[in-house]
């Protein structure tokens, strides 16, 4: 599904990215992980397309996308949920998830159309915010959203473009242990359905999800395989030494 | 025909460099400050007419161009402590639509203590010879200093921006504020003092400019947009951008009007020439800036690190 | 509801203003309304981009000259039929608003502000400069936009011309916000990086909004050239354009009725004070500095809760 080969980035003396190989399977889920420092939303943002690499390649179902920036990626099918909380504030939860249905639905230069009753909009938007676990929170504005919430939000919208790789970036970011339990269920049930790129520090979530584990340090990848080989791989935990 | 153009491009430099002395003030604040200042031209004009009121005032020239310089200081540190400061955390769009409303202040305020008519201020009578051209042409004096004194400003400012501890916060917080802020540098004081500063060069512009050109309401605004269009060009933040970009449209604003009709003329018809030589002329520095921003939306050399 | 009833009571005080001030003996009144509701067009133009869309545009008076212009080189050259008139002036706005656009909208931020007044500055020095049109001093209109069943030289009839058509900008603008094009408009202003991670490019949206945008304004260029029966480059200064800005802030921005009631507000203060004293601009410049730093959701945000 996705195929990252030789990603460098530099920024002036420091090497965020360091010729960086990765391989994600279809249907698969891939937790990166690392400590603080590593490069992490680095990396995210060039494989979102945000960030464009000084070298390496992306490829994304078999398409080089290295040179397409972030909407013409997000099209194509990767999502990506933010690590600090990226929202429409001032919108309803039930608009927030609709603009993402709306952005995959197409049609957007209708210009006289209610948007606000399109049901082509709403209802996939309601349904995602039922299987997200907001359903009852539909008409809040999302400004008004606990922080959990809000998180549940980021993912819902990552969802509902109807994505074919889902990056989420410390999905978990400042959620306490009870919201926390709550979305490792949810994105368990999304592990057959999708494949998903998720990068955590929470390493509970990390075990309970992750079929494969790719470690970051320093910009370079030093280790990936299947959960129980990364625990006990000596490099890691080196890296980790302290952390955790 | 090569001393006109000679001429016309001193001329061309002359201009320039007054808009330098502008678009260098102008670029730090926005760069450092990150807060635009339409009221820039406002102290260009306060700049003009106080040194006019001083000079008449006291019968000396210098006496007159210190204190005008001294007064612009002042007030545009009065504008930094009173309007600005409640705008930095503003957008931009407030910042705009607030240093609108000072411009309009301004201009009254300059129209009911002089008037609306335009104020005639003369240069210092030992600026008023010529000197010879090496083409053999003859040159206003006035009009040279202006250039010598632009030029001696801009090495000062190299001077200042590339070698002391000062420039070195300058160009750091033109670069990251954040940063720059974080290593526990007075803020508040350095924002005062690049006001200070860039209200002080805005207002030499403004008196250096008064013999010249019209000393009326209104005149800061005419100059301030070439102003925008230079930093555009050279990039926000940066102020070797804001001296290339100002001798470039200087140059070009000067030679396009005083060129481009004739030029025209031996290409088409004259009578069209007539009409569309001035036209053309007036609007070749903003086709120049379009031309920039299609190459590089973020001017020549941006300080910004993105 | 609580809107409706409002534009309800609006429109009917508007409507009822001609019969009202000319018993009252004051024609001077339907004038001034009518151009404020002429510059309230304008600020709903500008609303569409500036209040929904977060363009920072300083340029956008360019379009009133246009559309005046429009109006007066056509009658110039003895083309005196409404229809035309208003035609040329909203295609021409449309295409010098995508010729500056496709430029300006490819930045943002500061350089957007600099870049769209540069342009309109740009305008202004052509007005200037063509000779045949007036040049500086600007030319007189032969004669007013004909229409086949309407004389606009007839100040109550031409009165009515406008406010219909001021409806028709404000309910044209309130379908194009709330639909999809609009909600990604919108979306774009709030949150750029997430409106391009779920796959929308700002770009042709933001160019599209601004076309819209200009073309409206240039139709509220061609009413005003009819209305002050003069048309000189000055239409299109900056401080027009911030007049214009000042009056979609004032009002409320995304809001629909915002730019009318900023309108309404600034230029009756306008009046008011311009009768007091000939340095009005001494007291309004203060006055607007003080409600940007302080007013902060404008007038309609009195009145109303924001949209969700």
């Amino acid at each position: 599904m996705l195929e990252v080969r030789g990603l460098t980035k530099t920024f002036g003396a420091l090497r965020a990215s360091d010729g960086i190989d990765l391989d994600v399977r279809e249907g698969e889920t891939h937790a990166i992980i690392g400590p603080n420092g590593a490069g992490k939303t680095t990396f995210i943002s060039q494989l979102a397309g945000d960030l464009r690499p000084d070298a390496g390649r992306i490829v994304f179902a078999g398409e080089d996308v290295t040179r397409l920036r972030a909407p013409r990626r997000a099209r194509k099918g990767l999502a990506r949920s933010f690590q600090i909380t990226s929202i429409y504030p001032e919108f309803s939860a039930l608009t927030n998830v609709a603009l993402a249905v709306q952005a995959h639905a197409g049609h957007s230069f209708r210009c006289w159309r209610d948007a606000r009753r399109d049901a082509a909009l709403l209802d996939p938007a309601r349904r995602v915010l039922e299987n997200v676990g907001l359903g009852g929170r539909a008409g809040t504005l999302a400004a008004s959203l606990s922080h959990g919430e809000q998180r549940q939000l980021e993912v819902a919208m990552a969802l509902a473009t109807g994505p074919r790789l889902l990056l989420l970036d410390e999905p978990m970011a400042g959620m306490g242990v009870e919201e926390s339990q709550r979305m490792i269920a949810f994105l368990s049930t999304l592990k057959r359905r999708h494949t998903i790129v998720l990068v955590e520090h929470d390493m509970d979530a990390v075990f309970r999800l992750a079929d494969r584990i790719s470690v970051l340090v320093y910009g370079r990848l030093i280790a990936t395989g299947e959960p129980a080989a990364i625990r006990a791989n000596p490099e890691v935990r080196v890296a980790y030494l302290g952390e955790d | 025909m090569t001393a006109l153009v000679f001429e016309q491009t001193l001329n061309g430099l002359q201009l320039g460099v007054m808009l330098f002395l502008m678009a260098a003030g102008l670029t730090l604040v926005l760069g450092i400050m990150n807060i635009v200042n339409l009221a820039h031209g406002s102290l260009y004009m306060v700049g003009a007419y106080l040194t006019v009121a001083a000079f008449r005032w006291t019968g000396s020239y210098l006496l007159g161009v210190a204190l005008g310089l001294a007064g612009t200081l002042v007030v545009g540190m009065i504008v930094e402590i009173v309007v600005l400061r409640a705008l930095y955390a503003r957008d931009h769009l407030d910042q705009v639509l607030a240093t609108f409303g000072l411009i309009l202040f301004f201009n009254e305020l300059v129209a009911i203590i002089w008037g609306r008519a335009a104020l005639f201020a003369s240069g210092p009578s030992w600026l008023a010879g010529h000197i010879e051209l090496f083409t053999g042409s003859r040159y206003p004096l006035y009009r040279a200093a202006i250039i010598v004194v632009g030029l001696v400003v801009a090495v000062l400012l190299w001077y200042v921006v590339t070698r002391t501890r000062l420039g070195m916060l300058i160009r750091a917080g033109a670069s990251n504020r954040t940063m720059v802020a974080a290593l526990g540098v007075n803020i508040r004081l350095l924002y005062t003092l690049v006001f200070g500063f860039a209200a002080a060069l805005a207002g030499l512009a403004g008196l250096m400019a008064g013999p010249i050109y019209n000393v009326q309401p209104g005149m800061g605004e005419l100059i301030l947009i070439q102003v925008f269009v230079v930093i555009v060009i050279g990039g926000i933040g940066s102020v070797r951008g804001a001296l290339v970009g100002a001798i470039i449209v200087g140059i070009v604003d000067t030679l396009g009007r005083a060129f481009l009709k004739p030029l025209l003329g031996t290409l088409i018809s004259p009578p069209a020439a007539e009409s569309a030589g001035p036209a053309l002329a007036s609007m070749l520095i903003y086709l120049l800036m379009a031309a920039v921003l299609a190459f590089r939306p973020q001017g020549l050399f941006p300080a910004r690190g993105g | 509801m609580k809107r409706l009833i409002g534009w309800v009571v609006g429109v009917a005080l508007l409507i009822a203003v001609p019969p009202l001030m000319l018993a009252l003996g004051q024609p001077f009144y339907v004038d001034l309304v009518r151009r404020i509701m002429i510059l309230a067009i304008a600020a709903v133009s500008l609303n569409l981009i500036l209040g929904y869309g977060g363009m920072v545009s300083f340029g956008h008076a360019a379009y009133i000259g246009i559309g005046a212009y429009a109006v007066g080189v056509l009658g110039f050259y003895g083309v005196f039929s409404g229809w035309l008139h208003f035609l040329v002036a909203i295609a021409a706005s449309a295409v010098v608003a995508l010729a500056i656009g496709a430029v300006s909208i490819r930045t943002s931020g500061v350089y957007f502000i600099m870049i769209t007044l540069a342009f309109t500055q740009m305008l202004y020095y052509l007005g200037i400069s063509v000779a045949e049109f007036g040049g500086d001093d600007g030319m007189r209109l032969k004669r007013r936009s004909a229409f086949p069943l309407l004389d606009l030289n007839d100040p109550v009839q031409f009165y009515y011309l406008v406010l219909a058509l001021m409806l028709v900008a404000v309910y044209l603008t309130y379908r194009i916000v709330n639909s999809r094009f609009g909600m990604v408009l919108r979306a774009t202003r709030s949150n750029e990086a997430r409106s391009r991670a779920i796959g929308f490019s700002p770009y042709p949206y933001r160019l599209v909004a601004f076309v819209i945008a200009g073309a409206m304004c240039g139709l509220a260029g061609a009413l005003y050239g009819n209305h002050t029966n003069y048309i000189t480059p000055g239409l299109m200064s900056w401080q027009q354009s911030g007049d214009i800005m000042f009056m979609v802030i004032l009002g409320g921005m995304a809001s629909t009725a915002g730019p009318v009631l900023g309108a309404f507000v600034l230029l009756l203060l306008e009046d008011l004070l311009s009768g007091w004293t000939e340095h009005w601009q001494m007291i309004l410049g203060p006055l607007l500095v003080l409600s940007v730093i302080f007013f902060r959701r404008g007038l309609a945000g009195i009145f109303y809760k924001p949209d969700a």
